[in-house]
């Protein structure tokens, strides 16, 4: 290995950490809050990719997790003093965690097209129960009238109503979250997970525990979607039951196709790709979910690695692949290489991803 | 509560649940055959129901409307099948669901275009908007009967082409086997662009006959599609009796919830849906391992 040891491999992400850092002092205030929503939609994106990318599991819930935990902020909060966020945003997360553990639980029984189903329907329960029940609002939603901060006696250290403040938080967030992402997905247990993603039969061959494996995947996504949406709250200072619908779910998932499911960062380019083009698109027509959907449909026929398919037209020559990249690349291959030259007359070994539904046995 | 009203709650239950199996079936055999999960099925449903109030008020005939707009979801379905549709063979899931919801977007926005986004009400066809009497204060819509009828043809119709023509037996070929289908010589090609029409048609022709009981509204289309899809997960994937079965244990659940348990009516089919996952996780009449 040591690809990640190359001095180099921090030049780019280094180079936009800093443009990130010096974004504030230069654009207007309207910029910077536009960014901070990006970047959050670009965290809920990399924490629906940890399942989606490395677990090979489509889920169609992450809004939810990402609502509930707005709602938690909206519900926590007191009506005419800022909530303190070193127990709101655990408070926030847990119960994302939580709904992410019942519904994973229940979900990770099924496989392919069903589980893309379940986590759906389970999702717009979560959603309906907003909807049509009289806490928070019913289908109004409800404001948060404070945004949260954390007070130390009298003297405030941090107010996320100042949108410098709330900026450079979220930034912290960010970078912890990759950090944290890169982490898990470097760790055994997120080659267990991509290796239950490449063929499940043999990895459960092999021991890997692969239900607690992807539950415990499914769980660690579903909080960090949840600190997405604690942050996006606080920064709309409002919630409303679509947060939790699907249509932000599949709106994240076209992030994470544009950004590429095979980089913990890639989703959150995809992030800014898209909301960038849709304020774009806002600006230019008031048809513009028709065009969106029109680009959706033309990068899934043309793209289907997404922005990595733009360059390699761009610049045919150029190999943009990270260390994370590049080492996963390799363990794909061995895995399928291995998978390849044994004999496959019983199915047995059939890579679970490419498991075609309406194939059914084979051989 | 007594027993007419008892008797009144199951045909409505029954009359929704064909409703759903109508719908739900048109999204099985797609699952089924084609391998591609459609979340533009609940689109098309909608589609159908502002095409039923459109043509119906322009041409004065619900049963033109029927005819013409389930005529327009089928050429639809065939020309999406050979643009878009038939390139997601093979392709991941993520690829099927992006690219049908990129089509939700495209047919909202169409809608919009074509029809706005008023909520409208579609009258029933002439003889059928009486209702019987059943006792004093009691009575039942003579449509609400009529599309119970309707559904079973269709139903028939349904059972009588997959079990019974050539067609039905490439399907059912197909979904058992495949690959074995193809060795031994059928081309997909031409079974998948029509029974991708088909889907859509079915879909379509569920927001027609119900639009005159229900109003047509914009969102219609996305409550539908949640629903078809417990109903497949209760059912079992490309099985048309488990969606049968799926849709009148929704229709059962959500009716006689709302009678019983009004306050948590909403989440008792999930409740449902999670009981069968635990009980058979490939649907009760799944037999493959997915």
């Amino acid at each position: 290995m040591g690809t990640h040891r190359d001095p180099r491999v921090w030049l780019v992400p280094g180079v936009l950490l800093a443009l990130a850092i010096a974004l504030p002092f230069v654009a207007p205030t309207y910029y910077v809050q536009f960014v901070s929503k990006a970047l959050i939609m670009g965290i809920l994106a990399m924490s629906l990719n940890l399942v989606v990318g490395y677990g090979g599991l489509v889920s169609l819930c992450h809004a939810a997790f990402f609502g509930i935990a707005g709602y938690v902020l909206a519900l926590a909060s007191p009506k005419y003093d800022p909530a303190s966020l070193w127990w709101t945003l655990p408070l926030a997360v847990a119960a994302s965690a939580a709904a992410a553990a019942v519904i994973g639980s229940l979900a990770l029984r099924t496989r392919g097209i069903y589980f893309i189903m379940v986590t759906l329907a389970f999702g717009e329960m979560l959603f309906f129960l907003f909807h049509d029940s009289k806490f928070a609002g019913g289908s109004d939603g409800a404001f948060i009238y404070n945004k949260p901060s954390i007070m130390l006696g009298n003297l405030t250290l941090l107010d996320l109503e100042k949108p410098l403040t709330y900026y450079f938080v979220v930034l912290a967030v960010l970078v912890a979250v990759i950090a944290l992402l890169t982490m898990i997905v470097r760790s055994p247990f997120g080659h267990a997970l991509a290796a239950a993603r490449d063929n499940e039969r043999r990895a459960r061959a092999l021991g890997f525990p692969v239900f607690r494996v992807r539950l415990t995947a499914f769980v660690i996504s579903g909080a960090i979607a949840g600190i997405a949406g604690y942050f996006a709250a606080a920064q709309f200072g409002f919630v409303a039951p679509q947060m939790l619908g699907w249509h932000l779910s599949a709106t994240v998932l076209v992030m994470v196709l544009i950004g590429g499911q095979r980089s913990v960062a890639g989703p959150l380019a995809g992030a800014l790709v898209l909301i960038g083009l849709e304020e774009v698109l806002k600006a230019t027509t008031e048809h513009w979910k028709l065009a969106e959907g029109l680009i959706v449909i033309l990068i899934v026929l043309m793209l289907p690695n997404g922005v990595r398919d733009l360059l390699k037209m761009i610049l045919p020559a150029s190999d943009a692949q990270s260390g994370v990249e590049s080492s996963t690349v390799i363990a794909r291959s061995i895995a399928t290489k291995q998978s390849s030259s044994l004999p496959d007359a019983s199915g047995l070994l059939r890579s679970a991803r490419n498991d075609d539904v309406v194939g059914g046995r084979h051989g | 509560m007594d027993l007419v009203t008892l008797g009144v709650q199951l045909l409505n239950a029954i009359q929704y649940g064909m409703v759903l199996f109508l719908v739900a079936s048109g999204l099985t055999l797609v699952f089924g055959i084609l391998g591609v999960i459609n979340l533009a099925h609940g689109a098309f449903y909608m589609l159908g129901a502002y095409l039923a109030y459109w043509i119906a008020a322009y041409t004065g005939s619900f049963w033109v409307a029927v005819g013409a707009g389930v005529g327009i979801a089928f050429v639809v379905g065939l020309l999406l099948e050979n643009v878009f549709i038939r390139r997601l063979y093979g392709r991941d899931h993520l690829a099927q669901v992006l690219l049908s919801f990129g089509l939700i977007l495209v047919i909202d926005e169409i809608r919009q275009l074509l029809f706005g986004k008023d909520v409208h009400s579609v009258l029933p066809p002439e003889g059928l908007r009486g209702a019987i009497q059943l006792t004093d204060n009691l009575s039942y819509p003579v449509y609400r009967l009529a599309i119970c009828a309707f559904c079973l043809v269709a139903a028939a119709i349904i059972y009588f082409v997959i079990t019974r023509t050539r067609i039905g037996m490439i399907v059912r070929a197909g979904a058992e086997n495949r690959e074995m289908t193809r060795t031994l010589g059928i081309s997909f090609d031409t079974v998948n662009r029509y029974v991708f029409a088909v889907g859509i048609a079915l879909a379509a022709l569920g927001g027609i006959i119900v639009a005159p009981i229900s109003t047509v509204y914009p969102g219609m289309g996305d409550s539908m599609l949640i629903l078809s899809f417990v109903v497949v997960v209760l059912g079992g994937i490309g099985s048309i009796g488990g969606a049968a079965i799926g849709a009148l244990l929704i229709g059962l659940t959500d009716t006689f919830g709302k009678v019983f348990f009004p306050s948590v009516s909403s989440v008792l089919i999930y409740v449902l849906m999670a009981a069968v996952l635990l009980w058979r996780p490939n649907g009760i009449l799944g037999r493959r391992e997915v």
